[in-house]
């Protein structure tokens, strides 16, 4: 659609004038949302104060007396401010900072932007001689922030070889990557999402000596490098200052994150491909566990019963089939339905689920508050205007011991077919 | 099978002990019917330690093999030739010490000496047979991946393998540990470090940055926003499982 504003100065006549036949119907045009004045069945007029006035650029609430201005959007003007951030381009690096994200999921984690932040740190410390992220990942992904995160260069390996649990595959990858670039620093995630174990072995392989456990850094005019890290030791109960080697695993909110600027994120390729190699360590796939034995506070998948939920046979049912983690809101905890370790939120558990599922429960603060770090929320609500709706990332309007029911279906159907196939 | 065990600390009085990675091993490799069980320490023999050291023979076991090194040095080449010596089919480690650097390196270390294979946090191992084992490893949120993987090997030990049973006294006085020497290996690089007792780390602080003083406000005094979250509203049931099961498989939670 065209962005041009255009103006139509005989309906905004109309529309100051209260008086004129087609007043209101100019009126309805013009706002194009809720009108905020009308007549009432009994001849009365009605008015929607609500609807009124826009917001001025001061962040002030100001009514436009002309008329001109109707319904909440405001006549047309708002447009979504979309800020775009500056893109930083680095054509010829004076060096390369490589990070390994974890990417659980298939995205960055939180710990991997602040590895990019601090590798940021790194690469513009000197404006001179400005370095470049190289970020290496394996696998499929669904990340599509990479030039928001901060990242330069891109190298991305895919692969059946690559995929899942293949330390020795992505070893050698990772070394091919270090012969052809040699990064001056390399910052992996100290995290049991296998950034500590990739970053270890990568470290015993090119005998360098690594710091773990960074939590910090400094610029330091003693060390080889220009920083000294801090880094903590002995399960965590010393600190250790020392000089950052060239390979450093860093701990989650070692800098801040990217924010203000946007990167390349251009694609690399290694210049040879991998060799084959003949891996000693073979990967059987995840084991189903029982999810009911999973702690709440870090199940990945959690199905929640709120208030709205009262076929609670079916919700076990369901939460059973799919293979999740049971969950509460504080009044099905409160009413007996559940156990009071099941409840989410702010007097229960603080959950990091990457789904969570939320069956008829309103979004009160205090469970909002539960499920804050939770990556996509999905709503089953009657009420389309509550605020778990406005929270979720998915939400379906319905009855929930129906749509649970037909998600059992679908998902039973699914299985049957691929055993079927099999 | 062999397993290391280190000398750990406390985390409360300081004062050292059997630790607790290290016992889960222990735990793990006695969990293994018929194994041939090895304990091999390397470091210094002191009361301190040998009272801690005594505390994995009173898991049932009758002598502990100690290769004396003095203090900060590294402990790597020794236990590499011990191992290489008498090559064991599984080593067992913790994951990380609980004195000194506690980098997690050494299982790595010795793997890439040795030419093993290396398998990080299991839970369990399953079966030793014909040269493999096959072994369930410890992930995130509760999850298991079961592994195949060639002998010899080493692996560690997660958090949420078994743990430990209680050291009983007697068989910990009555235990013997065999003393043997090795070449003394200085960790220089380590001597310039500074050690200093943990610090608390600062918490993070949210910052809002923004342009002007009503966004600042806004996302100071925001409630919870989907931003532009997909909402399904007459839909019928069949319809709106199929849009939550399309999540769920793209996010890959279903199995
Ligand atoms: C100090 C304090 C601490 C608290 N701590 C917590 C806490 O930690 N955790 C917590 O959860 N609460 C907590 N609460 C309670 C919280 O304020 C809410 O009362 C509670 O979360 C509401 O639970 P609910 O959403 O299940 O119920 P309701 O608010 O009753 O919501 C039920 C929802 O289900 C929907 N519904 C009804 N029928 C159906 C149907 N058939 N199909 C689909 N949807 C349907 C309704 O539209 C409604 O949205 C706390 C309160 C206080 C005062």
């Amino acid at each position: 659609m065209s962005e041009i504003l255009r103006r139509d100065p005989r309906k905004e006549w109309i529309a100051r004038n209260r008086l004129h036949p087609q007043h209101l119907e100019v009126l309805a045009e013009l706002g194009g949302g809720a009108a905020s004045e009308w007549v009432g069945p009994n001849g009365l007029v009605r008015r929607n104060p609500h609807v009124v006035g826009f917001m001025g650029p001061n962040g002030l609430k100001r009514i436009d007396r002309s008329g001109v201005q109707q319904g909440a959007g405001g006549g047309g003007a708002a447009k979504a401010a979309t800020q775009s951030k500056p893109l930083v381009e680095i054509e010829s690096p004076a060096f390369l900072v490589a990070v390994v994200p974890d990417m659980a999921g298939g995205r960055l984690t939180g710990h991997d932007r602040d590895l990019l932040g601090l590798a940021r740190q790194l690469a513009d410390a000197d404006p001179a001689a400005p370095g470049a992220v190289l970020a290496v990942i394996f696998g499929e992904h669904k990340e599509d922030g990479f030039a928001e995160a901060g990242i330069d260069r891109l190298l991305h390996l895919d692969g059946p070889d690559v995929e899942g649990f293949a330390p020795e595959a992505r070893l050698g990858a990772l070394v091919a990557a270090e012969e052809a670039w040699t990064p001056r620093h390399w910052l992996i995630p100290d995290s049991k999402l296998g950034g500590a174990d990739l970053g270890r072995r990568l470290a015993a392989r090119l005998g360098e000596r690594p710091a773990t456990g960074v939590w910090q850094i400094e610029a330091s005019a003693e060390a080889d490098l220009g920083w000294s890290c801090t880094a903590r030791g002995a399960a965590g109960t010393l600190d250790i200052q020392r000089s950052l080697p060239r390979f450093a695993l860093a701990l989650a909110e070692c800098a801040e994150p990217v924010s203000d600027t946007r990167h390349a994120a251009s694609e690399l390729t290694l210049p040879q491909a991998l060799p084959a190699q003949l891996s000693r360590i073979e990967d059987l796939g995840q084991v189903a566990v029982d999810p009911a034995g999973v702690a709440l506070s870090e199940a990945e998948f959690i199905l929640s019963a709120g208030n709205g939920v009262r076929d609670w046979d079916g919700f076990h049912h369901a939460a059973e089939v799919l293979g999740a983690t049971e969950g509460a809101s504080r009044v099905a905890v409160d009413d007996g339905f559940m156990a009071r370790n099941r409840q989410v939120g702010a007097t229960g558990t603080w959950v990091t689920a990457r789904v969570y599922v939320a069956v008829g429960i309103s979004g009160a603060i205090q469970h909002l508050q539960g499920i804050q770090s939770c990556d996509k929320v999905v709503a089953i609500n009657m009420d389309p205007g509550c605020d778990m709706i406005k929270r979720a990332d998915l939400a379906v309007i319905g009855d929930s011991a129906k749509v649970l029911e037909a998600l059992v279906a679908l998902v039973e159907q699914a299985r049957e077919e691929k055993r079927n196939a099999a | 099978m062999t397993v290391l065990v280190s000398v750990g600390r406390h985390p409360v009085t300081g004062r050292s002990r059997r630790a607790d990675q290290d016992a889960r091993g222990v735990e793990l490799a006695r969990t293994l019917p018929g194994a041939e069980i090895g304990l091999l320490h390397a470091g210094r023999l002191d009361e301190g330690n040998e009272a801690a050291l005594r505390g994995y023979l009173g898991m049932g076991f009758d002598a502990l093999t100690l290769i004396e090194q003095p203090e900060s040095s590294d402990a790597l080449p020794a236990l590499a030739e011990a191992l290489k010596a008498a090559p064991p089919q599984l080593v067992i480690a913790g994951e990380r010490a609980e004195q000194g650097e506690g980098s997690g390196l050494l299982p790595y270390l010795l793997a890439e000496r040795l030419g093993w294979p290396l398998v990080s946090g299991l839970a369990a191992v399953e079966e030793v047979s014909g040269g493999v084992a096959t072994v369930l490893q410890a992930l995130p949120r509760g999850q298991r991946r079961r592994l195949k993987v060639r002998l010899p090997a080493i692996v560690t030990v997660d958090a949420a393998a078994p743990a430990p049973r209680q050291s009983a006294f007697g068989p910990a006085q009555r235990g013997r540990l065999e003393v043997s020497e090795a070449p003394v290996a200085a960790d220089v690089e380590m001597a310039e470090w500074q050690f200093k007792p943990a610090r608390k780390r600062p918490k993070r602080l949210k910052i809002v940055k923004a342009a002007s003083a009503r966004d600042r406000f806004k996302a100071a005094a925001a409630k919870a926003e989907g931003g532009g979250g997909q909402v399904l509203t007459d839909v019928t049931a069949e319809q709106g499982a199929a849009a939550v099961y399309k999540l769920l498989k793209e996010e890959g939670v279903l199995r």
